[in-house]
């Protein structure tokens, strides 16, 4: 049993809310008390019925205000897999949120309600989903009971949806009929529409292969943490600890440390204080080399045969985050993994529409929300790779020194 | 599956012990804070496996109420010298001493909300900047929109809407003087995630979450341990059941169930049949409001 991750997106009221209800509902993952307090806080509908839009309505004031503004995480089991859902809100301006969302995603589900087809909102998520390199997409079009669960209004925005995925290269999509409210396709498939030959949501999301999504070529580790346990009998342990980004590595790899450039060998890989032959990707582990090299923090031990770029001039798409603006020129904190090194916005070259993907010339300040192409400089190098071919390795944030927030997420070209 | 997969339990592992290491980088004075169960007990082992072969490198920290299970003190004294840790222990009864607080009253006298007392003023004692936590996301809606990494300005509060984003595998640590940050490495996993965990790495535990005899009194049709902070009134009959422990709070706020469960596979089998979640079914205080926990976080608590 493995782990999926995936975030829901969907102009407001496309039914989200609903839809992540009906999942942990359908799949019993909502218990008896969760329950009960749904009932209550339900008690005033005219009809009576159970809100599953209210089960992933978190903080209060979002509730008082009726919409979802954050990012919100939810969980659930079936036999098959674990499942961690970025429930990321629709408005037109929280870009922020569903890039935030999306950056760990393995799929997303765009939602389109089927009266109203590809929509501007649309079109902006699905752009967001290639930008951040999501590999799957399912396209949710919900409110089918609203057209008669017809057959033809779902081709058309198959089809509309088809050029909006070519356009933007997502290759991995899927279609799904849907309504959210009386579940028809969610978990189990509708016999309303027949004519539906794919799978209902849950099998798709229970079924899509992961595995192929991760690099096992390109082996990248960065170190997080030194670990000297300075006793007695370990007198001279020095260990690397970290997680292994892509790639796998063995006991007697020749490795080089970046960006400094030393070589040795690898002597020794464990997890949890146990000795292994080799690692692979998302393990945490601790290696040891059979040189005495000065590694520390955020310094990256790659295989000599195998190098990433090491650079400290970086072309990037970052999406800007803070409520202050992006200024040209200003110092910032760039955080790569674990490595922290001092940057500078050198130069914005120009901003992407994220609705049509236009690159358009900069003539004010940039804002929350909006992405840009810039150059970045660092005052050490950044051993890194480029986020298209290996995005685990090609991301990073802004850090503003003065106010400590994350300002800006990265992209690196 | 390919060769090189990781199951849920080793993903959610691998994670946990990344944002372990992420606090110890990144932070002067961490600190893990210990409540004494089972998430915490999981936590110190993930923390372990973080950085052997070396010692856990930040202190537990318990803030003792002073109504704790004696059996898991007990425990708690055990596990810490086995790991050879270093232990804070800083009692509410002494904040309540110092700062001549209110004790509360009633029949349920749970001292959850003076915790936070005590907790900020040993976060200021030991200049923590870094306290690790053990909640998780599905625990209660206002959790599920908490950060990995949540900063607490100087009186200890969560803003909900003023949260960092958080991207990728990045976590931004980064504070101004006299805040800190609570770190929750284990945010991601559900109870049933942790009891797996416990099942498959063979994690000792306390005796009370397994099933034993105990005199109890039945309060709005929960169980209640009678003890020396809960008293029996004249109208309560004191039954003696068997019962077990789903969380490990204070006698006064924990409430027990009914079972027959004497091992992990039992209780876990246990857990997958009953519908009920952990805080609805156990905790006596939280059923007040929904937005309860809401506040209390706004409030400094873990
Ligand atoms: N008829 C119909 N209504 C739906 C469906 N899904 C959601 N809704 C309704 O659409 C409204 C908005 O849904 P909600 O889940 O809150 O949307 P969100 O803003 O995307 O989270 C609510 O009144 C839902 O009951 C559906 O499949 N069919």
């Amino acid at each position: 049993m493995d782990l999926l991750r995936f975030i829901t997106a969907g102009s407001v009221d496309d039914g989200k809310s609903t839809l992540i209800g009906r999942l942990l509902y359908d799949s019993k993952n909502i218990l008896i008390d969760q329950l009960e307090a749904l009932e209550k806080s339900t008690k005033n509908r005219a009809d009576g019925s159970v809100d599953l839009a209210l089960l992933t309505d978190g903080l209060r004031a979002e509730r008082e205000q009726g919409i979802t503004i954050d990012v919100a995480y939810r969980y659930f089991t079936t036999p098959k897999r674990k499942f961690i859902i970025a429930d990321a809100p629709g408005h037109v301006q929280y870009t922020r949120n569903m890039i935030t969302g999306a950056s760990n995603a393995n799929l997303i589900i765009i939602l389109i309600d089927a009266r109203q087809g590809v929509v501007e909102q649309t079109r902006r998520h699905s752009i967001i989903a290639s930008l951040l390199n999501v590999p799957h997409v399912i396209v949710a079009i919900n409110k089918m009971d609203l057209v008669d669960y017809s057959q033809s209004v779902f081709n058309n925005i198959v089809n509309e949806y088809a050029e909006v995925a070519k356009q933007l290269g997502l290759d991995d999509v899927y279609y799904i009929p849907m309504s959210a409210l009386n579940g028809d396709n969610v978990v189990e498939k509708s016999s309303i529409t027949n004519w539906y030959e794919g799978k209902p949501l849950m099998q798709y999301l229970e079924e899509i292969e992961i595995d192929n999504d991760v690099n096992f070529t390109d082996s990248r580790f960065q170190v997080q943490f030194v670990i000297r346990p300075q006793t007695e009998e370990l007198h001279d342990y020095r260990g690397y600890a970290g997680r292994v980004i892509s790639g796998v590595y063995k006991k007697g790899d020749k490795v080089k440390v970046l960006p400094q450039g030393n070589e040795s060998t690898i002597s020794s890989i464990e997890i949890a204080g146990e000795e292994v032959q080799e690692a692979f990707p998302q393990q945490a582990i601790v290696i040891q080399l059979a040189d005495d090299i000065d590694i520390s923090r955020g310094d990256s031990i790659v295989k000599t045969e195998n190098l990433p770029k090491v650079a400290n001039e970086l072309e990037v798409l970052l999406c800007w985050m803070d409520d202050k603006p992006l200024i040209s020129g200003n110092k910032y904190l760039l955080q790569h993994n674990s490595r922290l090194v001092k940057a500078m916005v050198k130069h914005v070259n120009y901003k992407l529409n994220v609705n049509t993907l236009q690159q358009q010339a900069i003539n004010d300040e940039i804002k929350l929300n909006e992405i840009v192409a810039a150059t970045i400089k660092t005052v050490s190098p950044l051993v890194f790779d480029s986020y298209s071919r290996l995005s685990v390795n090609g991301n990073a944030i802004l850090i503003d020194e003065t106010s400590n927030n994350t300002v800006a997420a990265v992209m690196i070209g | 599956m390919s060769e090189y997969g990781l199951n849920y339990l080793e993903q959610l592992e691998a994670e946990s012990i990344h944002i372990f290491r992420e606090a110890a980088a990144q932070f002067e004075k961490p600190a893990l804070l210990f409540s004494g169960g089972k998430d915490s007990i999981t936590m110190v082992h993930l923390a372990r496996k973080a950085f052997a072969p070396a010692k856990i490198p930040f202190p537990l920290v318990h803030i003792d109420t002073g109504h704790n299970f004696p059996e898991a003190l007990d425990f708690r004294d055990k596990l810490v010298e086995k790991v050879n840790a270093t232990l804070v222990v800083r009692k509410v009864e002494d904040t309540i001493k110092k700062r001549s607080l209110t004790e509360p009253k009633g029949k349920f006298p749970s001292r959850n909300w003076l915790q936070t007392y005590t907790l900020l003023d040993t976060i200021e004692e030991f200049k923590f900047d870094c306290c690790i936590g053990g909640a998780r996301r599905d625990e209660e809606k206002a959790r599920a929109k908490e950060r990995i990494f949540s900063v607490r300005d100087e009186f200890g509060q969560w803003n909900p809407k003023l949260q960092r984003p958080e991207l990728w595998n990045i976590y931004n640590g980064k504070i101004h003087k006299g805040e800190n940050v609570r770190v929750f490495p284990i945010s991601n996993w559900t109870e049933l995630d942790i009891w797996n965990y416990i099942r498959k790495n063979n994690i000792e535990l306390p005796s009370i979450y397994f099933a034993h005899n105990r005199k109890v009194i039945v309060h709005e049709g929960q169980l209640v341990a009678t003890s020396d902070y809960i008293k029996p009134s004249t109208d309560d009959v004191v039954l003696t059941k068997k019962v077990r422990y789903r969380t490990v709070g204070d006698m006064t706020c924990t409430a027990a169930i009914e079972s027959n469960a004497t091992s992990l596979d039992e209780v876990i089998n246990e857990i997958i049949s009953t519908r009920i979640s952990e805080r609805g079914e156990t905790r006596i205080d939280d059923r007040v409001t929904e937005a309860a926990m809401e506040d209390r976080k706004k409030n400094g608590y873990f």
